[in-house]
C-alpha cells in the first residue's frame, strides 16, 4: 500500500545512515585510495540525494477515506491552503 | 376491536368505562411516549448498576422525585464518561413505558456530567484506572520515528489545528506525505470517531507516525480525548502516536497513553519532523569531511610517488609512476571541481527555499499590517464570501479576534 516508487529509491534515513557511516570511515584514514574516492563518489551522491529532499518545498496532503465495503481510498488534497 | 368499541359506547351511558389493564396501559404508554418523545433531564444518578448484558439500569433523582433510566448497551461507547452513584448529570432521551411491570423509564441516548467538578471527578476516576490496568506504563510507550515519511493526522479538517501543523511541516521539512482521517473533535460520538480514526490508520498500516490533536477549548470542549475508547485505541495502536490537545496547561487522559506528548498541535509538528535547514548544515560539514579527507589521502600518495621518483627512479619503471601521479592530479582536479558544482546547487537551493519559505509565511505579511479573515476555519479571499451576520475570525501577526459581519 505504501506509494510504489519509493521502494525502489532509499529512504531519507537509510541515505543519511549511509552517509554518516562514509564520512566516519573516511575520518579514520585507513582506508585504501581506490576504497576511499568510490565512497567519496557514493557519498556525494547520497547527500545529493538528502539536500534533493530537504529543499522539497511543497508539502503533500491526502485526506484517507473508506467505501462501503471498508476500502481505503487516498485523495489527493494537495497544497489547497497555498496562498495562506 | 369491535367488540372493545361497542362495549365501551355502552358502558359510557351508564358510567365510567371499565378497560382491562392492558388496555389502560397502552393508553398511558401513548400518551407519555407521544408527549416526551425527546427529554433532557438534570438530576442525580442512584443505583446505579452496570448488568452484565451490557445495559446501564440506574435512576435520576432530585430532593422531590426520581426516575429510573436505562442506557441499552448499544449506546454506552457514546458515553463520554463511567456514571456512577452521586453525579450530577444532564440525561438527554425520551420516556417509555415497559408494560410488564407498569413502569416508565427514561431511556436515555446521550448523558454528560454536569460542571467542572463533576468532570474532574470523571477525569480522575478513568485516569486512576487505566493507570492500574497499565495504560500510562512507561515500558509501553513506542519510539517516535526520527525521520518519518508519511505521517497520519487525527483532527477536524476545518479546525485551525490542522493548519498550524501543515505550515510547520512546510517550514520545517516539507519532503513528508501527510495523511488526514478527519473526524469531529468535541461532541456527543466525538471520542468513538477519534477512536475509529487511530484503528483505520493501523489497519491502512502506511504511515510512521500519528498525531492526534485540536486546538484549545474549554474542559468540556476538550472532552473527547479524556474519553476511554480514545485512550484505548491509542495504546493499541501500533503505530506510535503524538497526542497534542488544546494548550500547554491542558492535560487529557489522551496525553497520558500517547506515545509522546506536544503541549500543542504546533509544538507536535515540530517534533516530528527535523529542521531541514540544521540538517543542511549537517551535511554541508560532511561534505566538507569527506572532501578534506579524501583530499589529504590523495595528498600523501602524490607525496610518495615524488618521493619513489627521486629515490628508485634508476630501479623503478619511470612511466608507470608518472603515469599514476598524472591520475592521482585528475582525481584530486576533478574532486575539487564537484565540490565546488555540488556546493554552488546546494547555496542556490537553500536560498531560493529561504525565500520561498518566507513568502509563504503568512506571518510575514501579516507583520505589515495586512490579516487574514476566516470563516470556519477556512480563508475568505473574496466580499462576495461573506454575508451579514457571518462570524469570521481576523488574524494579525500577534493573534486572532473573532468578529462578525454586519
Amino acid at each position: 500500500m505504501a506509494s510504489t516508487k519509493k521502494e525502489n529509491k532509499q529512504s531519507f534515513e537509510q541515505s543519511l545512515k549511509r552517509l554518516e557511516e562514509i564520512v566516519e570511515q573516511l575520518e579514520q584514514g585507513d582506508v585504501p585510495l581506490d576504497d576511499a574516492l568510490k565512497m567519496y563518489e557514493e557519498g556525494i551522491e547520497l547527500s545529493k540525494a538528502c539536500v534533493e529532499k530537504l529543499t522539497q518545498a511543497e508539502l503533500h496532503l491526502k485526506k484517507l477515506a473508506k467505501d462501503m465495503q471498508g476500502n481505503f481510498r487516498v485523495i489527493e488534497d494537495d497544497e489547497r491552503e497555498q496562498e495562506e | 376491536m369491535l367488540d372493545l368499541f361497542s362495549q365501551e359506547e355502552h358502558e359510557h351511558a351508564a358510567g365510567p368505562s371499565v378497560l382491562t389493564v392492558s388496555q389502560l396501559t397502552r393508553r398511558i404508554k401513548q400518551v407519555l411516549e407521544s408527549g416526551f418523545s425527546s427529554v433532557s433531564v438534570q438530576g442525580e444518578i442512584s443505583n446505579f448498576k452496570f448488568h452484565s448484558s451490557g445495559h446501564m439500569y440506574f435512576a435520576i433523582k432530585d430532593s422531590g422525585a426520581t426516575i429510573s433510566a436505562v442506557i441499552w448497551r448499544s449506546r454506552v461507547p457514546f458515553l463520554s464518561f463511567t456514571p456512577e452513584d452521586g453525579m450530577k448529570v444532564i440525561a438527554t432521551g425520551r420516556v417509555t413505558v415497559y408494560e410488564v411491570r407498569g413502569a416508565y423509564q427514561i431511556d436515555v441516548t446521550s448523558m454528560r456530567p454536569v460542571g467542572a467538578g463533576e468532570l474532574q471527578i470523571a477525569f480522575e476516576k478513568l485516569k486512576r484506572k487505566l493507570a492500574a490496568e497499565g495504560l500510562f506504563a512507561p515500558e509501553h510507550k513506542k519510539p517516535i520515528p526520527q525521520y518519518p515519511e508519511r505521517i497520519g493526522i487525527v483532527t477536524s479538517e476545518t479546525g485551525a489545528a490542522l493548519q498550524d501543523i501543515l505550515h510547520i511541516l512546510r517550514r520545517r521539512f516539507a519532503a513528508v506525505e501527510v495523511f488526514l482521517i478527519p473526524v469531529r473533535v468535541q461532541g456527543a460520538g466525538a471520542g468513538i470517531e477519534i477512536a475509529e480514526a487511530i484503528e483505520d490508520f493501523n489497519r491502512y498500516g502506511a504511515v510512521d507516525v500519528l498525531i492526534v490533536c485540536r486546538g484549545g477549548g474549554s474542559i468540556e470542549d476538550l472532552w473527547a480525548f479524556n474519553e476511554e475508547v480514545v485512550a484505548r485505541a491509542m495504546y493499541r495502536s501500533r503505530i506510535p502516536v503524538i497526542s497534542a490537545v488544546g494548550h500547554e496547561i491542558d492535560f487529557t487522559i489522551a496525553d497520558f497513553v500517547a506515545d509522546l506528548r506536544a503541549p500543542t498541535p504546533s509544538a507536535a509538528a515540530e517534533l516530528v519532523v527535523p529542521d531541514r535547514f540544521a540538517l543542511l548544515d549537517t551535511l554541508r560539514n560532511y561534505w566538507y569531511t569527506m572532501h578534506e579527507n579524501v583530499h589529504e589521502l590523495v595528498h600523501s600518495r602524490k607525496e610518495r610517488i615524488r618521493h619513489l621518483l627521486h629515490s628508485y627512479s634508476f630501479n623503478r619503471p619511470l612511466d608507470l609512476l608518472r603515469q599514476y601521479s598524472q591520475r592521482v592530479d585528475e582525481l584530486e582536479r576533478s574532486m575539487t571541481a564537484a565540490m565546488a558544482h555540488r556546493f554552488s546547487i546546494l547555496k542556490a537551493r537553500s536560498e531560493s527555499l529561504r525565500h520561498q519559505l518566507i513568502a509563504l509565511d503568512p506571518t510575514s505579511v501579516l507583520r505589515r499590517g495586512y490579516a487574514i479573515v476566516r470563516k470556519e476555519g477556512r480563508v475568505v479571499a473574496s466580499r462576495h464570501a461573506l454575508k451579514p451576520a457571518d462570524e469570521i475570525s481576523i488574524t494579525f501577526h500577534d493573534g486572532s479576534i473573532s468578529s462578525r459581519v454586519s
